[in-house]
């Protein structure tokens, strides 16, 4: 960016991007309910933390995306091994309905979930809830899972794998003494975005939570939804710090990992 | 390694999880309340098929303002340094990360009646309603999705040698010449899949437009309506949208593959 032109631009994203954040950080503090500035406060965190339902469906959404991301993790690491050894077509077919919860858009998926949980829910009598959500969280982070899996197993050296098999490894200690290192970085990173997606998730979670089941984009809809209300801004601020600090402690990672590479 | 075993689990995960669900959709499409075979859905569901043209015309409007918004951007920032070009990736990526209903709402702060931007506005004397119309529908639109369209044409700006500019620019192209014969044609696998990941979820998201879009819904709120009442015309707006949307990915696969072979 050396013309001037171009970092006025730049500047004018940025603010578009940034300005509403702000905006609604800023409004955190506001001692008021509507947009006149009435003097600064801290009594929406005050009432954001006491606020049981809000703190109840931050734990289930915690342990709804712990569980969903380690389960797509693991079903998705062997599923893409497998897969991998699919011949041509075969292997193309799995792959294309595999990639349909991310490519179909995510009310479809949603909406037919729904019309499977309700269904079976009445033929073998159990209401949607907790486990029809990790369901459906699981079922859209293993497609993630398995593309970032893939391209690291066609990466990898089979040899490396009889070499172990050779040396007298049994098949259960050659994954995990030679592949699962190699396939490693792969595993990882579907792990995270497993993780995020799965955190983040409102339309598919909206449709398979039945009518009790609170996570915390849920509980953020019924805050915000037709009324303007600044607990959610003090929400939004306290997720903007956990943003920013998650990303400078990944960035920290990255670079101590650079520098020992570099060595 | 050699064996398709560990795939089992997954693969009867997926008759379970993926196919059935969408056989139960495709099967409440073209069935009435009592069961029995019916086109009844689709004619209960083209009532609301000016509601679906303007759902595609609103994702049509953000992708085109999201691509013009994100072109020039993505390319200056592809002639930064590599440590430069990382750094502002992130600052793109942060806002993605807050949660996607709180982006929607600090526009609904913004926009509302008595809020900054109106009582701007009535300090120069311009008296207009900015929430509850389509423009704060593609203002939100825009806003959520422009990220989506900046970042897969940055990656496909910053394999572009420089070399290749500055090779067409000693050969006479004026600056409008180097945009239409080089960087253009070499950035259209990004400008591609920035449509598709643009485009299909404004086509489909629902809430955007009950936040911002007073009364004019869009189908994804339609569909979030209808499913608490009546599955089967739902059902049939379902597939509907599946389709088209389906259709539009083949379409931008076709045009792709074809553009990279040329």
């Amino acid at each position: 960016m050396k013309k001037i032109g171009e970092k006025i631009y730049f500047f004018i994203i940025m603010a578009f991007l940034y300005l509403p954040i702000i905006y609604l950080i800023a409004y955190s503090f506001n001692d008021g309910k509507t947009s006149v500035w009435k003097g600064f406060t801290f009594k929406w965190y005050e009432a954001l933390f006491n606020d049981a339902q809000i703190i109840g469906s931050l734990y289930n959404t915690l342990i709804i995306a712990v569980l969903a991301s380690i389960i797509s993790t693991v079903l998705g690491t062997l599923a893409a091994i497998g897969i991998y050894n699919f011949k041509g077509g075969v292997r193309s077919a799995i792959q294309n309905v595999s990639n349909i919860p991310i490519v179909n858009p995510e009310i479809v998926t949603g909406v037919s979930l729904m019309l499977l949980f309700t269904f079976a829910g009445v033929m073998m009598g159990f209401e949607m809830g907790f486990w029809t959500v990790l369901l459906a969280h699981i079922g859209f982070c293993t497609p993630y899972v398995i593309l970032n899996v893939t391209p690291r197993i066609r990466r990898m050296d089979s040899s490396l794998y009889e070499a172990a098999l050779d040396l007298g490894c049994s098949p259960v200690q050659a994954f995990f003494k030679v592949v699962f290192h190699e396939l490693l970085p792969g595993i990882l990173s579907g792990f995270l975005i497993s993780f995020t997606y799965s955190l983040d998730d409102f339309v598919i979670t909206y449709f398979t939570r039945g009518s009790r089941f609170q996570t915390l984009p849920i509980q953020i809809y019924t805050m915000t939804h037709q009324r303007i209300n600044p607990k959610a801004n003090a929400l939004s601020a306290i997720m903007f710090v956990v943003v920013i600090v998650l990303l400078i402690i990944y960035n920290f990672a990255s670079l101590r990992k650079d520098k020992e590479a570099a060595r | 390694m050699k064996s398709k075993r560990p795939a089992i689990p997954y693969l009867g995960w997926m008759l379970v999880f993926t196919i059935v669900p969408l056989v139960m959709v495709v099967y409440y499409a073209f069935t009435d309340s009592e069961g029995h075979f019916s086109v009844e859905p689709f004619i209960n569901a083209s009532v609301y098929s000016e509601v679906f043209l303007y759902s595609l015309l609103i994702a049509l409007i953000s992708t085109l303002i999201c691509l013009v918004l994100a072109y020039p951007l993505a390319f200056s920032i592809s002639r930064c340094s590599q440590r430069g070009q990382s750094l502002i990736i992130m600052l793109l990526m942060v806002p993605m990360w807050m949660n996607f209903i709180l982006r929607i709402y600090a526009w609904v702060l913004i926009l509302q009646n008595y809020g900054p931007l109106d009582m701007i506005l009535n300090f120069f004397g311009i008296d207009v309603t900015l929430i509850g119309n389509s423009g704060a529908v593609i203002v939100g639109m825009v806003y959520e999705f422009l990220p989506f369209m900046i970042l897969p044409l940055h990656t496909v700006m910053s394999k572009i040698d420089s070399s290749l500019i500055e090779a067409a620019q000693d050969l006479g192209c004026s600056g409008f010449y180097v945009f239409r014969k080089v960087i253009l044609p070499l950035s259209v696998p990004g400008i591609i899949s920035g449509i598709t990941m643009v485009f299909v979820p404004t086509a489909s998201t629902f809430l955007v437009a009950q936040y911002l879009g007073g009364t004019q819904f869009m189908i994804g709120d339609v569909i979030e309506r209808i499913f608490q009442s009546d599955h089967n015309t739902g059902s049939a707006i379902a597939v509907v949208l599946m389709v088209v949307i389906l259709g539009c990915l083949v379409f931008m696969n076709r045009f792709g593959d074809k553009e990279a072979v040329n």
